[in-house]
C-alpha cells in the first residue's frame, strides 16, 4: 500500500512506516506520519500544537540503523527512513511497555474516583500497551491533595505524569508562563512561584489537555462520569471569536464545556469564559410569557400574550427594534425582516452598547456583505497588524492566541490606544500612544515607518471601542485606502457580526444592501415576496434611536437581549421605555427592560435551539440544540407567531430562515461611503475603559470559581500622573453621575488618560460615573 | 609505565595558582604562540592531536570544535563544564585549585580557535574554594591583559565569566548546564539542535571539560607529535587519574593513557594492608564495575569498552573485600534517584523503583524474582531515557550482578551489614574505635 500526498514533490521525503511506503512533507514527525496511516503510537507529552519535548518516552519506536529506540514525537522523518512502531518492532513494543509500567509506578490507582476515569489517555493506553499486572510493590509517592493553581483549576500532584503539556501550553500558547515544573526526580511537580495563582484567561485548557486526572476544574470536579454524559458540538455564544465548543450534559443539565477541534478558528483552545460561563443557561430563566396588567407583570398563556402583544403593537405609532448581541444570525434576520415587513419600520439597531453614526456608516461601507475577507489564518502570515480600539485578550481571546502565534512567526503588532496592557506585552506589541478618545489623531499621525510597513498583507483590526472615539473609524478607513491594508472589525458580542449581515441595522438590508438603493430594495422585496415600495425608508440608529424613544417620537419597541446598563445612555433608554406606549421584550433573564415592558416572551438559550453565529471573520458557525426536547421558542419562532397574530406570514423555522438568507448573495452594488467624520480633541483627563474578559456580565453569573479568576478592579494611571496625584494608595475617578474609588496601579497609560475596568466588581462605569470611553473625567488621589 | 606529570608537573609549587607562579613555569607562552597563528590551524592541531574529551564520553575535541559553523554572524561561546559531580570523580576540582591558569590559558586559546568572545566556566557550586581560585585567576589574567579587549595586541577580545552551579548533578549534562547557565531550571534539552549549532543563547557553543581544556596549552605549545608519544593511537595523550578507595595513597596520578590499573595501584602504594581488590570502577559510578581480573588491562577508552566498562572520567575507585556490593550499588542508585531531574519517565520512575527494591536487598529482604525484575528495570531505562543520567543509573546493577550475583542471592535472607561488617570497610584509621 502506498499513501501519496498529491502536492509539490520536492519538499517531500519517502519513508516506510511498518512496511507502508509513504511520501510526507519534509519536517514531518514520525508520530504525525503514523497517524496519517492509522497507526496510533502511545503518547502523553506529545501534543500537535505544542513543541515536542520527548519527555514521557511513551512513543519510542525503532528506526533501522539506529541502535536505540527513538521518540516518535520528536523524530523528524528523513529520506529513506524505515520506521518500525510497536506493530512491527519487538524493541519498540518492549520499550513502550516498559515506559508504561514506569508511568504507573507513582500513579495512584484511584480511577474510580478520578474525574478523568473513562476518558483518560493513561487509562486507555495502559490497557492497550501496558502489562496486565504491575510488578511494583513499593510505596507510591503521595502529596497533600488537591492544591489550587488558581481559583478554578485544581491539581492532584500524585496523578501527574510530568508530561509538561500544561506548562508548555501556559508558556507557548497563552503566554502566561507562571505555571512551571518544580523540584526534581519523583518529587517533580507542577506549581507556581511562591504559590501565586496561575493567572490566565486560558487556564481551563490545561485541564482539557492534561492526559491524566492531575488537573481538574472546580466547577466540574466530582460532578459526573464522562460515560454518563451526552456530548454535542456547539458554537460559543460569549464573543465574536466563533469557537467550536463541545457541550456535555447529563439529564438536561450542562455539566461542562470543552474546546472543540476547529483548526480554522480556535484550533483546540477556548478561553475560560467560553468554557466555564454556562450557569446562566439554567439559572434565573423567565419561564412563561408575561403581560403587564394594572402596572404589574403576570404570567399569561402564549395565545393570550401573543394577542396582547399584537394588539399593542398595532395600536402604537412609530416603532423600533433593538436586537442585542446574543441573537443568532437566523434570529437577527427574523428581527430584520419583522421590522421591515410587519412593523414597516427601519428603526433598527443591533448595537446594544456605545455606538455612533460613524460606526454604522463604517460597517455599511467596509464590513457588511464582505465575509471571510480577513481570516484567522491570515493573522499568522500578515506582515503587520494594527489594533485600533481593540484589546484582543479581553475582547476576542482566541484571536489573541492566533495573534500570539503570528507574532512567533514574525508578525509585528501595533496597538493604538491609551493603555499598554498585559495583552499588548504578550504580543510584544508596538504601542502607538493615544489618549482615550484621541485615536483618530494618533492614526493620522502615525510614523512614516509604520505607514510604509503597512501593505496589502497587513491587517487593521478595529474593535467596538473605536465607535467611542470620534473620527477613529474614518481615519482607519483612510489609512486602509492609503496603504492597502485590509480592515477587519471585531465586535465583542457573538451575534453582532451576524446581525449586521442579517440587516439588523437601520439603512442596511440583508447582505449589506443599502435600503436606499432601488436595486437592493427590489432584490429583498423579491426574496420576501413583498412590494418593494412597502419597504420602509431609512430609519435611525444608535443614539438617535434612543433619543427618539426617550422623546417619544418612537413609541413602540421590540427589544431582545438588551440591557440598558450596557449603554452609556442606558438611563435615557430606560426612561424612554417607561414612557413608551408599548414595549415587547424577548428575553431569557429579567432586566431593567423586562421590569418595564408591556409584554415579555421567554426565548430559548443556545442549548435549546439550533442556529448560527457569524464570527468576526464573517464565518458562519452553525450549531444544533443540545436539548432537542426543550419547549422554548427561538426569537424567530416568537416573531413568527407574533407576525401571524398581526396577520402577516413569517416563517420562523431556523433552517428555512437560513436557507432564505443564504439564497441572498452579498451585495455587489455600490456602497454608501463613509463620510469623513471630525475628530475631537477632548480637553482634560479622559476615561479609558473596556470590559475585561471575566467581569460582572450577566452571562457569567452563577460561576464563582470563574469570577474568582478575574483580574482585580484597579485604576491604572501613568507614573507621571501617579506622582502628580501624590502617590496615593487609592484613586477616585469622578464623572457626571458620581465617583469610583479603586486601588491605584501604575501602568503604561498615556499621559492624559486614566483606565478602569468597565463592568467589574466595584467598577460599573456607566452606572457609577455616568459617562463612557473617551469622555473627560476628574481624577484625584485618595477616597472621594 | 612511568608517571608523566604535565598539568600536574608543578603542583608542588605553592604559588602555581598565581599568575606569576604559573608564568615562572612557562605559563601563557602557548597563548602568545596561538594568538600569532590562525584559529583554523589550532583547530587542526587539536584535531590531529587526537585529544578526546576528559569529561567521560571521550568525544574527539577537535572534531567537536569543527562542528561550530564559522562566519555565521552569530556570537560563539565556549563553556567549560567544571560541574564535577560524578561520584568518585575528583580531578577537575584539584586542577582548578592547583593550576587554574592552565585552565584559563586553555580557555583563551580555545575561544580564539572557535572564535568565541565570551567564555563561561560553570563550576560546581559546592566547592567555593575552587570557585575562588578560578575567579582569582580570571581577575589576575584580566589585570594582566590576558582577558579583555585586544588581548596582547592580537585584536582578539575575550570576556570570561565564572559561574557557580546550585547543586544539581544533572547540570553536568551539557545541555542542562546551558539551561542552568541561562538562568533556567537545569534539565537536558532536546537534540537536535546540538550545542555546536544552537547552544548557549541559541548560539554556536562548545562545551568542554576542565581537564580537556587544560590540555590545550600544552598541545599548542609542544605540538602534536609530543602529545601523541603518550597513550595509544585511539587514546592519545596523558590523563589526570584520580585514584580513590582502599589504597595506601589515594590521590592524583598523571600518566599516559594505556597505563594499567595494576601500575596505577603500585603508584598509589598498593592496597591497604591485608586488602585485595574486590571490584573497581575506571571512572565514576556511571561506568560498569570491573574486578581483579581486569587489573592488567590498559586504561584506554577502547580497552575499557572492550572489557565491558568505560574509561569515564578516569578516576578509578578501588574497593576491597570488606565492601558489600549490594550496599555500594544501593548507595549509587540512591544518588541517581536523588539527582534524577524528573524530565523523562524511565529515569524518574525507574530510579525511584529500583532504589526501593535495592534497599530491600540491603536489609536482607530481597527475593530472587526481584533480582530478575531489577535486571529488566535497568533494561527499561538504558537507552530509553532522555539523557545519559538514566543510562548511568541503569549501569551499576547489571555489572554487579554479572560478577557478584551470589551476594544478591545472599541478600534475600541476610542483610548487607550482616554479610559485611560496615566498620571494616571504613578507610579512616581508628574508625573502629
Amino acid at each position: 500500500m502506498t499513501v501519496t500526498n498529491h502536492t509539490e514533490k520536492t519538499d517531500h521525503v519517502n519513508v516506510v512506516i511498518d512496511g507502508i511506503e509513504m511520501e510526507v512533507p519534509k519536517g514531518t514527525l514520525v508520530i504525525r506520519a503514523a497517524e496519517q496511516i492509522g497507526i496510533e503510537i502511545p503518547r502523553f507529552c506529545d501534543h500537535p500544537l505544542l513543541t515536542p519535548v520527548a519527555a514521557c518516552r511513551a512513543c519510542l519506536i525503532e528506526i533501522d540503523g539506529v541502535p536505540k529506540p527513538q521518540p516518535a514525537c520528536a523524530q523528524v522523518l528523513s529520506e529513506g527512513m524505515n520506521v518500525r512502531t510497536q506493530r512491527s518492532s519487538e524493541m519498540a513494543r518492549i520499550a513502550q511497555e516498559g515506559v508504561m509500567e514506569f508511568l504507573l509506578v507513582n500513579h495512584p490507582l484511584d480511577c474510580p474516583v478520578c474525574d478523568k476515569g473513562g476518558e483518560c489517555p493513561l487509562q486507555n493506553q495502559a490497557m492497550t500497551v501496558g502489562r496486565a499486572e504491575s510488578r511494583f510493590e513499593g510505596e507510591k509517592r503521595t502529596f497533600p491533595k488537591p492544591i489550587n493553581v488558581n481559583a478554578q483549576v485544581l491539581l492532584d500532584r500524585e496523578r501527574c505524569v510530568s508530561c509538561a503539556r500544561c506548562t508548555r501550553f501556559a508558556e507557548e500558547i497563552a503566554g502566561d508562563a507562571s505555571l512551571e515544573l518544580l523540584e526534581r526526580g519523583a518529587q517533580q511537580q507542577v506549581g507556581t512561584a511562591n504559590d501565586e495563582p496561575f493567572e490566565s484567561y486560558f487556564s481551563g485548557n490545561v485541564v482539557q489537555i492534561c492526559p491524566v486526572g492531575a488537573l481538574t476544574s472546580a466547577s466540574y470536579r466530582f460532578r459526573s462520569r464522562p460515560f454518563d454524559l451526552v456530548s454535542v458540538p456547539t458554537t460559543c455564544e460569549h464573543c465574536a471569536s466563533g469557537c467550536s465548543l463541545r457541550t456535555d450534559y447529563r439529564r438536561g443539565t450542562v455539566t461542562r464545556r470543552l474546546a472543540w477541534d476547529d483548526p480554522e478558528v480556535n484550533e483546540e483552545w477556548s478561553c475560560d469564559k467560553g468554557r466555564f460561563a454556562f450557569a446562566y443557561l439554567a439559572n434565573g430563566r423567565i419561564d412563561s410569557p408575561l403581560i403587564r396588567e394594572n402596572g404589574e407583570l403576570r404570567s399569561a398563556s402564549w395565545p393570550e400574550a401573543m394577542h396582547f402583544a399584537a394588539a399593542g403593537l398595532a395600536a402604537a405609532g412609530t416603532s423600533a427594534v433593538l436586537v442585542g448581541g446574543r441573537a443568532t444570525i437566523e434570529d437577527a434576520y427574523a428581527y430584520s425582516k419583522f421590522a421591515r415587513v410587519v412593523l414597516g419600520t427601519d428603526n433598527l439597531d443591533f448595537r446594544a452598547r456605545a455606538s455612533s453614526t460613524e460606526e454604522a456608516e463604517f460597517l455599511a461601507a467596509h464590513i457588511a456583505g464582505t465575509t471571510l475577507d480577513v481570516t484567522y489564518a491570515d493573522v499568522e502570515t500578515a506582515s503587520q497588524v494594527l489594533l485600533v480600539g481593540f484589546e484582543p485578550e479581553d475582547e476576542s481571546p482566541i484571536l489573541f492566541l492566533r495573534l500570539r502565534k503570528g507574532v512567533k512567526k514574525g508578525v509585528t503588532v501595533h496597538t493604538v490606544g491609551p493603555l499598554y496592557s498585559l495583552g499588548s506585552e504578550k504580543l510584544s506589541a508596538h504601542w502607538i500612544k493615544a489618549n482615550a478618545g484621541s485615536e483618530a489623531q494618533a492614526i493620522k499621525g502615525l510614523d512614516s515607518e509604520v505607514i510604509s510597513a503597512l501593505d496589502s498583507n497587513s491587517i487593521i483590526f478595529v474593535g467596538e471601542r473605536a465607535a467611542s472615539s470620534p473620527g477613529a473609524l474614518s481615519a482607519v478607513s483612510q489609512l486602509g485606502a492609503k496603504t492597502g491594508a485590509r480592515i477587519a472589525w471585531v465586535p465583542r458580542r457573538a451575534g453582532e457580526r451576524g446581525a449586521l449581515e442579517a440587516g439588523a441595522l437601520a439603512g442596511l438590508l440583508p447582505g449589506g444592501r443599502p435600503i436606499s438603493d432601488p436595486t437592493a430594495r427590489t432584490e429583498i422585496a423579491q426574496a420576501w415576496n413583498i412590494d418593494a415600495d412597502s419597504l420602509p425608508a431609512v430609519g435611525v440608529t444608535g443614539n438617535e434611536l434612543i433619543s427618539a424613544i426617550a422623546q417619544g417620537s418612537i413609541n413602540a419597541l421590540i427589544t431582545a437581549g438588551v440591557d440598558p446598563s450596557d449603554l452609556p445612555n442606558g438611563s435615557e433608554l430606560t426612561a424612554g421605555i417607561e414612557n413608551a406606549d408599548f414595549v415587547v421584550a424577548l428575553e431569557n433573564h429579567h432586566s431593567e427592560i423586562t421590569q418595564r415592558a408591556s409584554v415579555v416572551f421567554p426565548v430559548a438559550v443556545v442549548t435549546e435551539k439550533s442556529g448560527s453565529f457569524m464570527n468576526w471573520e464573517g464565518r458562519n458557525k452553525p450549531f444544533s440544540a443540545a436539548f432537542r426536547e426543550a419547549l422554548t421558542l427561538t426569537d424567530a419562532g416568537v416573531l413568527s407567531m407574533l407576525a401571524s397574530a398581526m396577520d402577516v406570514q413569517l416563517n420562523g423555522d431556523t433552517r428555512a430562515l437560513r436557507k432564505e438568507m443564504n439564497s441572498l448573495q452579498p451585495w455587489s452594488g455600490s456602497r454608501t461611503e463613509l463620510k469623513p467624520h471630525a475628530d475631537s480633541v477632548p480637553v482634560g483627563t479622559t476615561l479609558a475603559t473596556w470590559r475585561l474578559l471575566i467581569d460582572s456580565s450577566v452571562m457569567q453569573e452563577g460561576e464563582p470559581h470563574l469570577a474568582a479568576t478575574a483580574r482585580p478592579s484597579l485604576v491604572a494611571v501613568s507614573s507621571a500622573m501617579f506622582e502628580q496625584l501624590g502617590k496615593p494608595e487609592v484613586i477616585t475617578v469622578t464623572g457626571p453621575k458620581g465617583s469610583i474609588t479603586l486601588p491605584a496601579q501604575v501602568a503604561e497609560v498615556s499621559s492624559e488618560s486614566v483606565w478602569l475596568p468597565m463592568n467589574s466588581p466595584e467598577s460599573h462605569i456607566y452606572a457609577q460615573l455616568g459617562c463612557g470611553y473617551g469622555e473627560v473625567v476628574t481624577v484625584k488621589g485618595g477616597a472621594a | 609505565m612511568k608517571l608523566t606529570p604535565v598539568i600536574t608537573e608543578h603542583w608542588d609549587d605553592p604559588e602555581l595558582y598565581t599568575l606569576n607562579g604559573y608564568k615562572s613555569h612557562g605559563g601563557y607562552e602557548a597563548l602568545a604562540k596561538a594568538l600569532k597563528s590562525d584559529p583554523d590551524s589550532i583547530i587542526a592541531t587539536v584535531k590531529d592531536s587526537g585529544l578526546r574529551g576528559r569529561g567521560g564520553a571521550g568525544f574527539p575535541t577537535g572534531l567537536k570544535w569543527s562542528f561550530v559553523p564559522q562566519n555565521d554572524g552569530k556570537p560563539h561561546y565556549l563553556v567549560v563544564n567544571a560541574d564535577e559531580s560524578e561520584p568518585g570523580a575528583c580531578k577537575d576540582i584539584p586542577i582548578m585549585m592547583a593550576n587554574p591558569h592552565a585552565l584559563l590559558e586553555g580557555v583563551i586559546i580555545s575561544s580564539f580557535a572557535i572564535r568565541a568572545n565570551h567564555a563561561f566556566i560553570y563550576i560546581r557550586g559546592e566547592v567555593p574554594a575552587a570557585i575562588r581560585k578560578v575567579a582569582f585567576a580570571v581577575k589576575q589574567a584580566r589585570e594582566a591583559g590576558l582577558i579583555g579587549k585586544n588581548i596582547q595586541g592580537s585584536g582578539f577580545d575575550l570576556e570570561v565569566t565564572v559561574h557557580a552551579g546550585a547543586g544539581a548533578y544533572i547540570c553536568g549534562e551539557e545541555t542542562a548546564l546551558l539551561d542552568s547557565l541561562e538562568g533556567y531550571r537545569g534539565q537536558p534539552r532536546l537534540k537536535p539542535p546540538f550545542p555546536a549549532v544552537a547552544g548557549l543563547y541559541a548560539s554556536p557553543t562548545v562545551i568542554n571539560n576542565v581537564e580537556t581544556i587544560a590540555n590545550i596549552p600544552y598541545i599548542v605549545d609542544r605540538g602534536v607529535e609530543w602529545f601523541r608519544q603518550f597513550g595509544t593511537e585511539k587514546s592519545p595523550g596523558f590523563k589526570v587519574f584520580a585514584v580513590s578507595g582502599h589504597v595506601q595513597r589515594p590521590g592524583i596520578y598523571e600518566a599516559p593513557l594505556g597505563i594499567t590499573m595494576r601500575e596505577l595501584l603500585d603508584f598509589a602504594g598498593g592496597m591497604r594492608p591485608g586488602a585485595e581488590v574486590k571490584f573497581w570502577l575506571p571512572g565514576g559510578s556511571s561506568v560498569p564495575m570491573l574486578t581483579a581480573d581486569h587489573l592488567d588491562l590498559p586504561l584506554t577508552y577502547e580497552a575499557m569498552v572492550e572489557a565491558g566498562s568505560m574509561l569515564g572520567t578516569g578516576t578509578p575507585m578501588i574497593f576491597d573485600q570488606t565492601v558489600s556490593v549490594v550496599k555500594a550499588v544501593t548507595r549509587w542508585l540512591e544518588f541517581y534517584k536523588h539527582e534524577s531531574c524528573g524530565k523523562c519517565t524511565p529515569c524518574r520512575e525507574g530510579t525511584y523503583w529500583i532504589t526501593g527494591v535495592l534497599e530491600k536487598f540491603e536489609h536482607g529482604h530481597g527475593t530472587s524474582s526481584e533480582m530478575e525484575t531489577l535486571t529488566t528495570l535497568c533494561g527499561q531505562i538504558a537507552g530509553r531515557s532522555f539523557c545519559a543520567l538514566g543510562d548511568a543509573a541503569a549501569t551499576p546493577y547489571p555489572a554487579a550482578i554479572k560478577y557478584f550475583s551470589d551476594e544478591f542471592t545472599a541478600a534475600t535472607h541476610t542483610s548487607a551489614d550482616d554479610q559485611f561488617d560496615p566498620l571494616a570497610s571504613y578507610v579512616f584509621s581508628g574508625a573502629r574505635a
